[in-house]
């Protein structure tokens, strides 16, 4: 337990030989799915039937079927979106701001961050355009020149959301597959099937480890890494734009870009570690993916979890500041109306829980690090529906005031969209090494020419 | 074995400290074809291999400022050009607005065109056929050792020289790497051609059913069928079947105000013109009439129209008999029809018509003007 931080950790534990990390690595790929991995994909596997089946009645019967309504237009459609948009920014931020930042620790965890942001950017898609009611048409939000001789509304938060969600997923997939390409090289290498081989090779692209390609494969990850960088604040202060740009009371505030990119990286984080806490386990990656990775990411779950405390207390000033009337009942309302137990429930799992990390046995702890990051996925979830429900149930006119009451096949497609994620996680443990196996070899200890060797001259 | 042609030779280290001093040794001794492979980037390994930084960041910018410019023009056009729209009272070109946009083409311009480029044109990969691929060299260095190749194309290799300045290296093993025997194209092979024949069929037949069957299924009809009638079809309500209704018995269209004399051949007594002959008046006839009535009486109502000769030639309107009619009988005679010509009352409106008297006597005058007319014209 005692822990000395003022040396660094080394990334990887217990002193493995390059091969052996590879072995370890690659060993899921290289053995046949147990029982346990059929039993976690039936269960995921079934929470994305029941998303099936909510998204058939949807198509079928129509958006009726939802709880959306006049005044609560949004509903759970978007509050699923910007917590799944918000889920994938801690998979860009570990892979490019924390290699910008040299920060070695990254290694072990990147690429399964990555993954889980192009899975969870993949979740949170199908939810604008099945909100629209009418998902086939969902082309008309590309701008081609149509027989109608009309153009998308560039100037619309909602366009602009258009381009950077499909942006933010199509980077970081190139950026995902660049870092794949010297590991299914490597796959292709020791593998035995000729299917496999063939698989890997097509995938490869043919890489050789040659150190010409290298130097220009480095400079490519820092450019990715430097775009990847503002463009992952770029897509949660774009998101927070469709609120921010409308004149509603609540989410008329300028204070919503950094507030949402600090909950996504919260919230992303959190995610991150819940599942990484099972992978660690089940694949014995413990010395790969170490205890002093984990209780790094909870510091940083600390610490974006004071930032969005700090910014649901600016909002609560600002309204109150503002003298404007409307936005002090509607923060009033938040607190004390009708949906104060969500209100509630966001603060608790969201600013309150997360205090807990300030002791290190806590942090260091598994089990008590599961429960808190469980609950800040819970409060983070909430935090949007907070903003969309109470914000748009009572406006400005007492009239047109009411109620949201999400419906059975709502809750089916939030169940759908997270099985529909760990279903894709499960699938990409045992297709894919769920660490870099390049990267972690080149940080092990003893993988670098020392300094003598490497500047000599 | 003789007749096999070299590749190169390469020797393997298993320790980075010794590949850097190796690679700084075959540096030195003037090589220029030649590589070190690793499992993962070395530090420090460009210095040793003499390498020139990476040029990899002009594609970037080059792409990226491209992004920038085509980004913008793009809205430019759409927005304030092509159909220009006023929103939320912005600008037309609305340049806060279209930075997110902007940003975000530029970064996937940036971030897409580095790594094609890379690949492509850098590294000529794909390229799964190279002489290293399937030796035992490659797949140690994939796992955790590292390796230098001398290729044979280099001017200063040679085949024994070349393997001793190697192994002067202490690598752990040298080998001498061939290209691979025969070249085999697998994509000529008829079973490769069977399977290309029949992911052609597959995807034509599954393409067919998609757009064809699939887009038209329950969810999807596209708002087809609509529990509405629509014109031509039958109806089941009314006892003649007709989808579509007629007016009722003396529905009179909103607007309309009826012509007395509607149907009489020789008016005893005509209306006068209700409208002055302002500028406005005079082009809207002008405009009318080149439409309406110059296709038989010809542009300047000489009568000598364009489609002379296909039809019965229509009359002049600079006769005395025109000249003296009053304005309500031309109207009169644009209305009801006169012999062959048929009557314009559904084609012009009635505004319309007495600015086409207008504009006829305009035209009457000038074409019949006097010596005081073009003095008088003169003077102004």
């Amino acid at each position: 337990m005692d822990v000395d931080y003022s040396v660094e950790a080394p990334v990887v534990r217990g002193r493995l030989s390059l091969s052996e990390i590879e072995e370890l690595v690659a060993k899921p790929l290289d053995s046949k799915p147990d029982k346990k991995f059929f039993v976690a994909l039936s269960i995921s596997g079934s929470a994305l039937l029941i998303g099936a089946i909510g998204l058939f009645f949807t198509f079928y019967y129509g958006i009726g079927t939802w709880g959306n309504n006049q005044p609560v237009a949004w509903g759970f459609g978007i509050t699923n979106f910007v917590f799944w948009v918000g889920i994938g920014h801690a998979g860009t931020l570990i892979s490019a701001i924390l290699f910008l930042l040299r920060q070695k620790w990254r290694t072990g965890i990147a690429r399964f961050a990555e993954a889980m942001t192009i899975f969870a950017v993949m979740c949170a898609g199908i939810f604008p355009i099945i909100h629209t009611g009418r998902p086939w048409l969902a082309g008309y939000l590309t701008p081609y020149p149509n027989q109608h001789g009309l153009w998308i509304n560039f100037t619309s938060p909602l366009i602009w959301d258009v381009f950077a969600v499909s942006v933010y997923f199509t980077v970081s997939l190139v950026f995902w597959y660049t870092g794949l390409i010297p590991d299914f090289a490597t796959l292709r290498d020791r593998t035995t099937s000729k299917i496999k081989k063939s698989v890997y090779s097509i995938f490869s692209l043919g890489w050789r480890y040659s150190s010409r390609h290298w130097l220009h494969y480095e400079k490519a990850y820092v450019i990715l890494a430097g775009f990847a960088t503002p463009l992952v604040l770029s897509v949660h202060t774009i998101v927070s734009f469709d609120f921010a740009v409308a004149i509603l009371p609540g989410w008329h505030s300028t204070i919503f870009p950094p507030y949402f990119v600090a909950g996504a990286i919260f919230s992303g984080f959190a995610m991150v570690v819940t599942v990484l806490v099972f992978v660690r386990k089940i694949f014995d990656l413990q010395n790969i993916i170490t205890l002093d990775h984990l209780e790094k990411m909870n510091k940083v779950i600390l610490a974006t979890g004071l930032m969005v405390g700090y910014s649901y207390a600016t909002e609560f000033f600002f309204a109150w500041y503002s003298g404007v009337q409307f936005e002090q009942f509607v923060f009033i309302n938040r607190a004390f109306g009708p949906y104060a137990w969500a209100y509630w429930t966001m603060v608790s799992c969201n600013v309150l829980f997360p205090q807990f990390f300030w002791f290190k046995k806590i942090r260091r702890s598994i089990p008590a690090m599961m429960v808190i990051v469980i609950l800040v996925n819970v409060g983070m979830w909430f935090e949007r529906f907070v903003i969309v429900v109470t914000s748009l149930h009572r406006d400005f006119l007492p009239s047109s005031w009411g109620m949201f009451t999400p419906t059975l096949v709502d809750g089916g497609i939030l169940l759908g969209s997270f099985g529909l994620f760990f279903t894709l996680v499960i699938l990409f443990t045992k297709a894919l090494p769920v660490v870099s196996i390049a990267e972690i070899k080149a940080v092990s200890d003893g993988a670098q020419p020392t300094h003598h060797g490497a500047n000599h001259g | 074995m003789a007749d096999k042609k070299i590749f190169g030779v390469t020797a393997l280290f298993n320790n980075p400290d010794a590949i850097i001093s190796a690679a700084r040794k075959v540096a030195d001794s003037g090589f220029t074809k030649w590589d070190v492979n690793s499992p993962y980037p070395l530090h420090g390994i460009d210095k040793a291999m003499k390498m020139k930084p990476s040029t990899l960041g002009f594609v970037t910018l080059v792409f990226g400022l491209t992004g920038v410019a085509v980004a913008l023009f793009f809205m430019w056009w759409t927005m304030s050009v092509d159909y220009p729209m006023v929103i939320g009272g912005k600008p037309y070109f609305s340049l806060p607005a279209f930075i997110p946009v902007t940003f975000e083409v530029t970064v996937i311009m940036a971030t897409v065109s580095s790594v094609v480029a890379m690949f492509a044109f850098f590294f000529g990969l794909p390229r799964n056929a190279h002489a290293l691929h399937d030796t035992e060299y490659l797949k140690k260095v994939s796992r955790d050792h590292f390796g230098i190749i001398i290729e044979s194309d280099d001017p200063k290799f040679d085949e024994r020289s070349t393997q001793e300045l190697l192994k002067s290296l202490n690598p752990i093993s040298t080998e001498i790497i061939y290209y691979p025997e025969k070249e085999r194209y697998p994509i000529f092979e008829p079973r490769f051609l069977v399977f290309l024949f029949g992911v052609a069929v597959v995807v034509s037949i599954g393409t067919y059913l998609m757009l064809n069957k699939l887009m038209y299924i329950q969810p999807f009809n596209w708002m087809d069928e609509q529990q509405k009638i629509i014109p031509q079809s039958k109806s089941e309500f009314f006892s003649d079947e007709r989808g579509m209704r007629l007016p009722v018995e003396g529905t009179v269209a909103r607007g309309f105000i009826p012509y007395p004399f509607a149907g009489d051949k020789e008016p005893k007594e005509v209306l006068s013109n209700p409208y002055f002959p302002t500028k406005e008046n005079l082009e809207l006839g002008q405009r009318k009439f080149l439409t309406y009535c110059s296709p038989c009486h010809g542009n300047y109502a000489d009568g000598d129209s364009r489609l002379q000769g296909q039809f019965p030639n229509p009359p002049t309107l600079h006769s005395d008999r025109a000249r003296n009619f009053p304005d309500g009988m031309i109207y009169h005679i644009i209305t009801n029809g006169q012999n062959i010509m048929p009557s314009y009352a559904s084609q012009v409106t009635r505004e319309e018509r007495w600015a086409i008297v207008h504009y006829i006597r305009v035209l009457q005058r000038a074409k019949n003007a006097s010596e005081s007319d073009v003095k008088f014209a003169k003077s102004e």
